[in-house]
């Protein structure tokens, strides 16, 4: 509906080429100009999003492909030499076993973190949908955790889950359970680091999702209403097919921040930096890289590693947007 | 029309002027100012407390102007560095280098002015303590750096609990125990014992980490090869994990949020420390432990040093001839001292060690402790600088304390000692 209000409006039309024969009293010596015109109409546009893409080109694309020249160096920074390796920095990657430690513990904190994140921020979404008092408060609300700054976030996840002295302990001790070792055990400690992705990411997700929701017609649900639909039979067989092209959005962007965690870990124990706890228990790829990058100055390592990572997101993410699709297509989730 | 040209051009400006701003990336530095003065910069990192001489240097040489980049912590600082000394240009006129980096800048000190040829002839070596001067002396006899500052280590230990555990407590009496390194332990165990269970000490590295240094070969021999499995290292790794199976430490990583609440609480009884640990002592046990802690000018098995930094000329710079000169005279015992008493950082002059302002200084924290004269005396212990290999400090930190944590954690001695092994090999290729 609004996009045909805005091509009948006067201002903000798309202006026309100017036609051959509307320039027909004007004479030759002006042809010179009307070329002028002509090329302004065609290439203005480019020129108007140039900006973004030359300043992508500069800081995007050329990282990248830089990335993938060094890789196959054995390129140490401010080494005196570059020796050409080609993919010999790959083949040891695949058989670093610290890098499938770092893949394993980043797919692990990912799974625990995306999947009961996007169901949540769905069902918060369902609820801040409702008729609430106070909706704007609400809805503001959960927002403030990704307001907030994630070093500082991470530093007071950091003291709850703090083994001898952290409240989470005190509170499982009180109930009479055992201690955990939030650093020292591979799982828990991933637990921890994913709920801080959660804490953060949930609220964010959850107004995407009610925004998406929002603009489903409420005349379906009313006729689903009248045919004697349930509030389940609804929320599968209208929100969620309607939330398809959203809940797509939302699965592919965690999916690449997900798979690109590195605050969290890092400063979970300030103590371990970039070795991911005392046996790696908790380094993620980003972590190993950054490592093998920025403390071992190895680049070309780093830069294969940035590689690999880079085809296992978009793996990752394609085979999520398949899922996302069928899982939220036919009505039976 | 008019209108529609000018808005191509301004797409046109916009497009290269955010082309420029995005390559043209930190160029251009003269050198020398628009009014003919010679510009110098010095890049320091936490509290280096030239400030006030930075003013009196500019007022002495009026042809000089001085810019202090400073960055908050050393970690980012280095690192900017190393990308930096990579990059070949960028670095700033003096760059300050820290003790725990220092390997690195050796390993690349063919990047750096030897400054036994280009800074002031009046600047002899004995100016500083013999092992600060070597430790930056490379194998071929280059001198890179001035040594500013150090951190000879002490040891701190709670007299309350000492006394509550039936052990000596005031500075004298504690020193036997404090005499080598298993009467260390020994005493830890007697702890242990009379306090049913509590901790000697905070975590295993800090304890590794000084007798490491203690040793006449460090990882890497004076050929940069990797020793780490014929020196003594083994030993050392082996005697701390099994204090730590006689439940001496208090599992607490250093600078984690744990240990710095482990000082409230009072989790451990000793903590080895550098002249700058005092501070950090304060800060973290808080008012409440006033008095409580003490200090004593003993450490086992000798004297060691944590931390200090050196002033360095990479060879990149414009103007190295007034750089090495305005090193030269910040690392003088007299400005070291102005520096001691404006941010406590503790000289490394022998002349400066001797000065009455730093033999005077007392610590009203620790029970009013003539903390300057006992760290003066802690430096002199020190005995020689171990040879640091290249990655010597990545294997400290990323390998040998990580296994210890993992001891602290449960992993078997034999298993992280494994972990070590392999961790260093990776590290050293």
């Amino acid at each position: 509906m609004t996009t045909e209000l805005t091509v009948t409006r006067g201002r903000g039309a798309e202006p026309r080429p100017p036609r051959r024969d509307d320039n027909d009293d004007i004479g030759s010596g002006k042809s010179w100009r009307y070329k002028l015109t002509r090329l302004d109409v065609k290439f203005s546009p480019y020129l108007y999003i140039a900006p973004f893409f030359v300043l992508f080109a500069v800081v995007g694309l050329f990282p990248l492909l830089y990335t993938a020249y060094i890789s196959l160096f054995d390129w140490e920074l401010g080494g005196d030499e570059q020796p050409f390796v080609g993919i010999d920095n790959y083949t040891e990657l695949l058989a670093d076993s610290q890098f499938w430690n770092a893949m394993v513990n980043t797919l692990s904190i990912f799974a625990m973190s995306t999947l009961p994140q996007i169901v949540t921020a769905v069902l918060l979404a369902v609820l801040l949908n409702t008729a609430l008092r106070g909706r704007t408060g609400w809805r503001m609300g959960v927002l403030l955790p990704y307001v907030a700054s994630l070093v500082a976030l991470t530093i007071i996840f950091g003291d709850l889950f703090g083994v001898q002295y952290g409240i989470i302990n005190d509170l499982i001790e009180m109930v009479g359970l055992d201690r955990i070792d939030w650093q020292a055990e591979r799982w828990w400690s991933h637990v921890a680091i994913a709920s801080m992705v959660n804490w953060r990411w949930t609220g964010y997700n959850a107004l995407i999702v009610l925004a998406a929701m929002q603009a489903i017609p409420r005349d379906i649900y009313e006729a689903a209403w009248v045919d004697g639909a349930s509030k389940v039979r609804q929320f599968f067989s209208i929100t969620l097919p309607m939330l398809r092209p959203t809940l797509i959005f939302v699965v592919v962007t965690s999916t690449i921040g997900g798979l690109q965690i590195f605050t969290e870990p890092l400063l979970f124990s300030p103590s371990a930096g970039v070795n991911g706890g005392a046996t790696n228990q908790y380094q993620t790829v980003v972590l190993y890289m950054y490592s093998s990058g920025f403390r071992s100055f190895d680049l070309g390592y780093a830069s294969a590693m940035a590689w690999v990572l880079f085809v296992v997101i978009i793996a990752i993410a394609g085979i999520n947007f398949m899922l996302t699709r069928k899982l939220a297509s036919s009505g039976e989730a | 029309m008019r209108y529609r040209r000018a808005g191509l051009a301004k797409v046109l400006a916009c497009t290269a002027v955010l082309a420029a701003a995005a390559t043209a990336c930190g160029s251009g530095e003269s050198g020398t100012s628009a009014d003919g003065k010679v510009e110098l910069t010095v890049a320091t990192f936490n509290q280096f407390g030239y400030e006030e001489l930075f003013k009196e240097y500019e007022a002495a040489n009026p042809n000089v102007k001085i810019t202090e980049r400073k960055t908050g912590q050393a970690s980012p600082h280095h690192q900017n560095l190393f990308t930096k000394l990579g990059a070949g240009s960028g670095l700033a006129d003096i760059e300050a280098v820290e003790e725990g980096f220092l390997s690195q800048v050796m390993a690349k000190s063919g990047q750096f002015e030897n400054l036994k040829e280009i800074g002031p002839k009046d600047v002899r070596e004995d100016r500083w303590l013999q092992w600060k001067t070597d430790a930056v002396t490379t194998k071929d006899g280059k001198l890179i750096g001035y040594g500013t500052d150090i951190g000879p280590l002490a040891m701190c230990y709670r007299k309350d609990l000492f006394e509550a555990a039936g052990l000596p407590s005031d500075p004298e009496g504690v020193k036997p125990l404090f005499a080598t390194w298993d009467s260390y332990f020994e005493a830890g165990d007697r702890y242990v014992a009379a306090t049913g269970g509590k901790a000697w000490f905070d975590s295993a590295a800090q304890i590794f980490n000084p007798m490491h240094n203690q040793a006449s070969v460090g990882y890497f021999d004076r050929d940069d090869k990797l020793v780490i499995e014929t020196n003594d290292d083994k030993k050392i790794f082996e005697q701390v994990a099994g204090a730590v199976a006689r439940k001496q430490s208090a599992k607490l990583a250093a600078w984690s949020p744990e240990w710095e609440t482990g000082f409230k609480q009072s989790a451990f009884a000793t903590k080895t420390c550098p002249s700058w640990m005092l501070g950090v002592i304060e800060g973290n046990a808080g008012p409440e432990h006033k008095g409580k802690w003490a200090v004593t000018a003993a450490f086992p098995g000798g004297g060691g040093n944590w931390g200090g930094s050196y002033l360095t000329v990479p060879k990149q710079g414009k103007n190295k001839a007034e750089a090495v000169k305005l090193a030269a005279w910040l690392t003088a015992p007299e400005q070291q001292i102005k520096a001691f008493k404006a941010k406590g950082t503790f000289p490394s002059q022998t002349e400066a060690l001797i000065s009455p302002e730093l033999l005077n200084q007392t610590n009203e924290y620790f029970g009013g402790e003539k903390v300057g004269m006992l760290f003066s005396e802690q430096a002199n212990k020190v005995a020689a600088a171990q040879y640091k290999g290249p990655k010597d400090g990545e294997i400290q930190d990323n390998v040998v304390s990580p296994a210890l944590l993992a001891v602290e954690q449960g992993t078997s001695v034999g298993d992280a000692w494994k972990t070590v092994v392999e961790g260093a090999q990776k590290a050293a290729k």
